[in-house]
């Protein structure tokens, strides 16, 4: 059993609009061959067990562990396919090697958001199918009536949601990963098409493909073959009430119980204090907002006068999303969380190029599966 | 044990008390529509089944062919060196008479799914496809097979551009 988990290796694909040259198999070879690179390891001989996390309705083909093995090189290997978040599936790595089960584990992600030609409607049947879906409403009304419930009980403004898309897609102009990097007034975003009020159009961020691989390791196998091992400290998930008709709407509490997981396991009681900075989930502006408070890093109300004063800029006290996140990024689906917890572990190695952060130690992933769901996960990360 | 029981509890169904709305369900169909990227390997395969080829990959590390050809080898998970065009022949591995169509009509002729080892592919490479102009009595393990293709205007860059394998007379 191992005491100790790190991330030994990462690679990626992307992020783009579209990826018409590649099928979602080729796409998911490319980063896991620099993922294995990276790491040292070939998966034919070293790795122990693959992890993939898809949704069969995105992927169009249902039980889609049988598409797996042959892009991860896990033919013939233990492999499992997780309905859930990137970091669901970091989470369940983790557990494999603590238990002693494997010691090199890997955890593939990917988004071919771009092949599903109806998405507004496959996103569609993840509401009830009997007591919401006949009432025929665009998913996205879901973020509509979550922010409104969740400005009017904190008193965050428009102007704060807005400051969220303007910072994130402006730190993507740093990030080229990033293909929605933009310089944009407050103005600008608050002046744009409404998408389900109060969510502006701008404020959701755009779809991308992309395929993010990352390989962990035991404690002693992660110091043999790694010289700048990323340990992770922490892991925590946690869901709701599905039910939209008595869910709490002005907050997101299962976020909060996620956390405190991930902060109990890393020894962290008081996070603004112990985290350098985060990688957040902001699919929609206000949700950076919502995901701070509810991770501890101010109180209820706090999170919008944070990002007016700059507090969460790549140079404020705790910068949040300096990748982009998924609005300077793009949408990854269920890849998502896994791109957040790359740019944590880029930062950490100080590999992040033009964007990097200065001595940072501690870094935090959190994300969320979308509307209509209040599924969410944390990972806590250490150099 | 049931041939006991006269009468069972509970209350029948019967198709008119769904027809009369006296028994509540919800009926949906999805619109979920998908544009799948063929990529590299196999949209290589169906550009060549638009030619009347069928195109396979080799490995040079564990000297395989493969096919339909892909771009990385499953086995030692390098890329592939190449791609080979093959014969459209080849052996039945194994096959089904199927009596049942995919949409659960009972049919009398059968269907018969199949996969055969093409020649020039390494052992157990073959490709899935039906099997035609044969009576299923004479279908067997081992049997030698040739496609059938769609005429030459009519392909489309699609597995169906083969229609069927059909038997080969030998001599």
């Amino acid at each position: 059993m191992s005491e100790r988990v790190a991330i030994i290796g990462v690679g990626w694909v992307g992020y783009r609009p579209s990826t018409p040259e590649v099928s979602y198999k080729e796409l998911t070879y490319e980063a896991a061959v620099k993922a294995y690179a990276d790491a040292g390891v070939n998966p034919r001989r070293d790795v122990d067990s693959f992890i993939t996390v898809a949704e069969d309705f995105i992927e169009g083909t249902s039980i889609f562990d049988e598409y797996v093995p042959d892009q991860l090189g896990a033919v013939l290997k233990p492999v499992h396919t997780i309905g859930g978040d990137g970091l669901h599936g970091l989470a369940t790595a983790h557990m494999l090697i603590r238990t002693g089960q494997s010691e090199i584990v890997v955890v593939e992600g990917h988004s071919k958001a771009s092949n599903v030609v109806t998405l507004p409607e496959v996103t569609a049947y993840a509401q009830d199918p009997i007591i919401n879906r006949p009432l025929g409403l665009n998913t996205d009304f879901i973020a509509g009536m979550e922010m409104n419930r969740y400005l009017f009980e904190t008193g965050t403004t428009l102007e704060q949601c807005a400051a969220v898309l303007v910072k994130n897609r402006r730190n993507a102009l740093r990030n080229p990963l990033a293909p929605y990097g933009a310089d944009l007034t407050l103005d600008e975003v608050l002046a744009g098409p409404p998408l389900a009020w109060p969510l502006g159009r701008y404020e959701a961020a755009k779809h991308a493909d992309g395929a993010i691989v990352i390989v962990l390791a035991s404690e002693e196998r992660a110091r043999s073959l790694c010289d700048k091992p990323v340990w992770v400290i922490g892991v925590g998930w946690c869901n709701g009430a599905p039910s939209l008709e008595s869910r709490v709407w002005g907050d997101v509490p299962y976020i909060q119980k996620a956390a405190d997981m991930a902060y109990r396991q890393a020894g962290i009681r008081q996070p603004h204090l112990a985290i350098d900075f985060a990688e957040l989930d902001d699919t929609y502006a206000y949700k950076e907002l919502q995901h701070m408070e509810a991770l501890g890093f101010c109180r209820p109300g706090e999170a919008g006068m944070l990002i007016e004063e700059g507090a969460t800029e790549p140079d404020g006290e705790m910068p949040v999303n300096v990748s982009g996140g998924s609005l300077g990024m793009g949408n990854l689906l269920d890849a998502n969380g896994l791109a957040r917890a790359l740019e944590v572990v880029l930062q950490l190695r100080g590999e992040a190029g033009q964007r990097q952060l200065d001595e940072v130690e501690v870094g935090l992933a959190q994300s969320w599966r979308g509307v209509p769901t209040t599924s969410g996960a944390v990972a806590i990360l250490s150099n | 044990m049931t041939s006991k029981i006269k009468v069972f509890p509970g209350t029948p169904l019967r198709e008119v008390d769904f027809k009369e709305g006296k028994i509540l369900y919800r009926h949906d169909e999805m619109n979920g529509q998908y544009a799948w990227d063929t990529g590299i390997g196999i949209g290589s395969y169906l550009a060549a089944l638009k030619e009347g080829v069928l195109l396979g990959s080799y490995c040079r590390s564990c000297r395989r062919t493969v096919v339909p050809p892909r771009t990385v080898c499953e086995w030692c998970f390098r890329p592939m060196n190449s791609y080979i065009p093959l014969k459209d022949t080849g052996t039945v591995n194994t096959f089904s008479l199927c009596y049942i169509t995919w949409d659960l009509k009972r049919i009398k002729e059968p269907e018969i799914s199949a996969v055969i080892e093409i020649d020039g592919a390494s052992p157990l490479h073959g490709i899935m496809h039906k099997l035609g102009e044969v009576d299923p009595e004479d279908v067997h393990i081992g049997m030698r097979v040739q496609a059938v293709w769609k005429p030459a205007d009519e392909r489309e860059g699609a597995i169906t551009d083969i229609l069927y394998f059909k038997p080969i007379k030998e001599g």
